[in-house]
C-alpha cells in the first residue's frame, strides 16, 4: 500500500496546455476522486500516474519514491479503462491470469511452442489459476470465467476489468471513468460495490469522474479540476458546503444551484435584484457579486405568508417536476430576466392556483463570489447575527 | 408476434407468409438471374465441355466421359504443371503473408513517412504486371543487369535467374511476392488500425511491454480475421499465376515454369483442345475450391473472437 503524491506536473499536447501545474498528495489507503468537465485535464493526469502518457515536467512519487523512470507495469499500478479494454480473443479467465502470467513467466515460457518445454510453466500457471478463481470469487464472476468478453452484459465486463486490476494486488488502483458505459441503475450498483471494494483492500484508489454524484457518493477527499488546474480540494461535504469557487459550486450539487446577480452597495451590504440582503462583504461599493443559494435552501409559500425580516422574492411557478418524495419546481422571477430559480419541495406541498409564490431563504445559506469567480466571505449584518459567522448551511433534504 | 409463432398459424396468416415470400423472392431475382447468366451457366458449360472431345471449330463433338480427366493426371506436363503450380504457391504465400505483415507493422508505426510507404509499396498493384515484367527482364539480365551487376560486385557467381532451370519457378515466386505485397499490406493496416488502443495501453499495464508481448497477445490474435483473408485471396491468386509466365519464361527453359493455368491456355488456345482445357478448369476449380474450404474450416474457429 503507498501514498501518491504529484509534484508540479505540468503537460501540453502542442500549443495547447492541459495540466498547469498539478500538485496533489494521495493519502494510503484514501479514495481520492478527480472530479471536472470534459477537457479539464483529468484523464491526462491519471494517464501520467499511470506511466501510458508522460509529463511535460514535474514528478510522480509512489511511497515516497519518484516513479517517473519506470514503465506503466512496473509502478505496481493498475488501471480501469473507460472502455474496460478487456482483450476480445481470450476468455475471461484468459484475461484475468494476463497480468500474473506476464510477470511471472519469463519470455520463453510464454512463446508459443516453446513453452511446452518448459517444466517450471505448469506449476506456476497452477498458482495463477488458483488466484485467479479467488478473485473471480469475490466478484461473483466464477461461472464466467469460460466465456469471451463479448458475451458478457456491461457490468460482467465491468467486474471483469476490475478483477483483472484486483489480481495483481497493486498499490494504486487507478480508475479511469470506470461506470460511465453502465445504465443508470447498474451505475447506483455499482457505486456502492466499488465503496465496498475500497474498504475491503484497503488500497489506494484514483479515482476519475465527470459524475459529481459519483464524486459525493464514493469518495474520501475530492480534488475538482478545471483547465488543467486543481480548483478545490477537499472532503465531499466541504466542497458542497464551502465551494471555493462558483465553478466547484455549479459542478457540485444536483439539481444545480441558482446564481443570482447581486452588487455591493452602501457599507458593504449585499444587495440582490436592488434589494438589501442582511449580508455585509469586505468589497468596495459597486463590486459585481455572483449569489448562489442552493435549490435545497430555498422554500416557497403563499406569497401572503412572507414575514418581515426574511429574505424573499416573489416568483411565478413555470414548471414542476414529480420526483415522487421531492418536486422539483421552477420558477420564474417576474422582472427579471433570469435563469428560472429552482427549488426543491416536499411532494405534498400546496402552492397557489395562479402559482404565485414567495421564495424565501435563509440569507447564511447564501454563497458569494466575486467577479473572478473566488469565494467571498460574508457576515450576518443584522444585530443579532452580526459576529463574523459563515452562512449556515441547509442540510440536504432527501 | 412471439406467441403467435408458437401457435398454428390462422389460414389468412398463412396467406400473407406466402405473399411475403413471393416478395423477397422477386427482389431477390435480379441477382439470381445476373449469377446465373454470368457465373452458374458458364461453370455448367465449362463442365459439359470437360466430358466432350470438342475442338474448337469442330462442328459436332463425342461425349467421352471422364477421359479427359484420365488423361490429364497421365499426362507428365499436366502432373509436372500441377507441382510447378503447388510450389510457386508454396512459396508466394508464406512469403507474400509474413512479409506483407512485418511491413504493415512497421508502416503503422510511423507517423509522418506513412503515407509515403503506403503508396511506394502499393505501387506494384496499380501497374500492369506486363509492363512490369519487361522492367524484371533488364534487372535480371545475366550480363546488362543490376542485380547479376550487383552479384558480381559481391564477388559472387552470376545468376541466370530466367533461364535457369533451378531458378526460372523460384525467380517468378519472387516477382509474385513483390506484386501481391502492397495489397496484403493495405490489408494487414486496415486490420492494425482496428485494433483499439487502450488495448496496447491495458497489455502495457498488465506488463505485456516488450514489442514480441504485446504482438503476441494483442497484434497478432486480434489480426486473425484479416490474416486469414489474406491468406486466402493470396492463395487464390498465387494459384492463379498466368501472366508472369505467359511474358517471360513462356513455361520454360524446359518446362520448368510452366503452371496449370499456363497449360490450360495452351490447350484452349494454342491447340484448340477445347474439351481438354476444360477438363484441366475442372480440376483447377476443384484445387481452388479445396484450399478456400479447407483454409475456411480449418482456420475460421480459431480466429474469430
Amino acid at each position: 500500500m503507498a501514498a501518491v503524491e504529484l509534484q508540479s506536473i505540468v503537460k501540453s499536447f502542442g500549443a495547447t496546455p492541459v495540466l498547469r501545474g498539478i500538485d496533489l498528495a494521495v493519502a494510503d489507503g484514501e479514495f481520492m476522486t478527480l472530479v471536472g468537465p470534459s477537457g479539464c485535464g483529468k484523464t491526462t493526469l491519471i494517464r501520467i500516474i499511470a506511466g501510458i502518457e508522460s509529463q511535460d515536467s514535474g514528478s510522480v512519487l509512489i511511497g515516497g519514491s519518484a516513479i517517473d523512470h519506470l514503465r506503466p507495469h512496473e509502478r505496481r499500478v493498475a488501471m480501469v479503462f473507460q472502455s474496460y479494454a478487456l482483450y476480445p480473443h481470450m476468455s475471461v479467465r484468459a484475461n484475468l491470469s494476463l497480468p500474473l502470467v506476464m510477470s511471472r513467466l519469463r519470455l520463453h515460457e510464454r512463446l508459443p511452442l516453446v513453452r511446452l518445454l518448459s517444466g517450471r510453466r505448469r506449476a506456476v500457471m497452477r498458482g495463477i489459476e488458483r488466484e485467479v478463481e479467488a478473485v473471480a470469487q469475490q466478484l461473483q464472476l466464477g461461472a464466467l470465467l469460460d466465456r469471451r468478453p463479448a458475451q458478457l452484459s456491461g457490468g460482467q465486463r465491468q467486474r471483469v476489468a476490475l478483477g483483472r486490476a484486483m489480481v495483481r494486488h497493486p498499490d494504486v488502483f487507478l480508475m479511469d471513468e470506470p461506470l460511465s458505459n453502465l445504465d443508470a441503475k447498474l451505475r447506483v450498483h455499482m457505486r456502492t460495490e466499488l465503496a465496498e471494494l475500497h474498504q475491503r483492500l484497503g488500497a489506494t484508489f484514483i479515482y476519475v469522474t465527470h459524475d459529481q454524484v459519483e464524486a459525493m457518493t464514493m469518495s474520501n477527499r475530492v480534488a475538482m479540476m478545471d483547465s488543467g488546474d486543481i480548483i478545490q480540494l477537499g472532503t465531499p461535504t466541504e466542497l458542497y458546503a464551502r465551494p471555493a469557487n462558483v465553478k466547484v459550486a455549479q459542478f457540485i450539487g444536483s439539481p444545480a444551484i441558482n446564481l443570482l446577480p447581486g452588487t455591493v452597495g452602501a457599507g458593504g451590504r449585499v444587495e440582490l435584484l436592488g434589494r438589501q440582503l442582511a449580508l455585509e462583504v469586505a468589497l468596495p461599493a459597486g463590486a459585481a457579486l455572483t449569489i448562489g443559494i442552493r435549490p435545497e435552501a430555498i422554500a416557497a409559500r403563499p406569497a401572503t405568508a412572507a414575514q418581515d425580516g426574511e429574505a424573499w422574492l416573489l416568483a411565478r411557478l413555470r414548471r414542476r417536476e414529480n420526483l415522487g418524495p421531492e418536486h422539483i419546481l421552477h420558477f420564474d422571477l417576474p422582472g427579471a430576466d433570469l435563469a428560472p430559480i429552482v427549488c426543491r419541495a416536499p411532494a405534498q406541498l400546496h402552492l397557489p392556483a395562479d402559482g404565485q409564490v414567495a421564495l424565501t431563504f435563509d440569507t447564511m445559506a447564501c454563497h458569494l463570489f466575486d467577479a473572478s469567480g473566488a469565494r467571498v466571505a460574508a457576515r450576518g449584518a443584522n444585530a443579532g447575527e452580526a459576529g463574523g459567522r459563515e452562512p449556515v448551511v441547509v442540510p440536504f433534504r432527501s | 408476434m412471439r406467441t403467435s409463432a408458437t401457435l398454428p398459424p390462422p389460414p389468412r396468416r398463412s396467406r400473407q407468409l406466402w405473399i411475403e415470400r413471393l416478395t423477397g423472392a422477386g427482389f431477390a431475382m435480379p441477382a439470381f438471374v445476373l449469377l446465373l447468366l454470368t457465373n452458374l451457366l458458364p461453370l455448367i458449360a465449362v463442365f459439359y465441355l470437360s466430358l466432350t472431345d470438342y475442338e474448337f471449330g469442330a462442328l459436332d463433338a463425342a461425349f467421352v466421359g471422364l477421359a479427359n480427366v484420365k488423361k490429364a493426371f497421365a499426362d507428365p506436363v499436366i502432373r509436372r504443371s500441377i507441382s510447378n503450380t503447388l510450389i510457386y504457391v508454396a512459396i508466394v504465400l508464406p512469403g507474400a503473408v509474413v512479409l506483407a505483415l512485418v511491413i504493415a507493422v512497421l508502416v503503422h508505426g510511423r507517423k509522418r513517412m506513412r503515407s509515403f510507404y503506403e503508396v511506394a509499396y502499393f505501387l506494384p498493384v496499380t501497374s500492369t504486371l506486363i509492363a512490369m515484367a519487361t522492367v524484371w527482364q533488364f534487372l535480371l539480365h545475366p550480363r546488362l543487369g543490376p542485380v547479376n551487376g550487383a552479384l558480381r560486385w559481391l564477388g559472387l557467381p552470376e545468376v541466370p535467374f530466367l533461364s535457369d532451370p533451378a531458378w526460372a519457378l523460384p525467380t517468378l515466386a519472387v516477382i509474385g511476392i513483390w506484386q501481391l505485397l502492397g495489397f496484403n499490406m493495405v490489408l494487414f493496416l486496415a486490420g492494425l488500425s482496428a485494433i483499439p488502443k487502450d488495448l496496447y495501453e491495458a497489455a502495457e499495464i498488465d506488463g505485456a511491454a516488450s514489442g514480441i508481448d504485446r504482438f503476441l497477445t494483442i497484434t497478432w490474435p486480434l489480426l486473425g480475421p484479416t490474416t486469414m483473408f489474406v491468406i486466402v485471396t493470396t492463395s487464390i491468386t498465387a494459384f492463379k499465376v498466368f501472366d508472369t509466365v505467359a511474358v517471360m519464361t513462356r513455361g520454360g527453359p524446359m518446362g520448368s515454369s510452366e503452371v496449370l493455368l499456363y497449360n490450360i491456355y495452351l490447350e484452349g488456345f494454342q491447340y484448340f483442345h477445347t474439351g481438354y482445357a476444360a477438363a484441366l478448369t475442372v480440376i483447377f476449380l476443384v484445387f481452388i475450391l479445396a484450399f478456400s474450404a479447407f483454409q475456411t474450416f480449418a482456420l475460421d474457429r480459431r480466429v474469430h473472437y
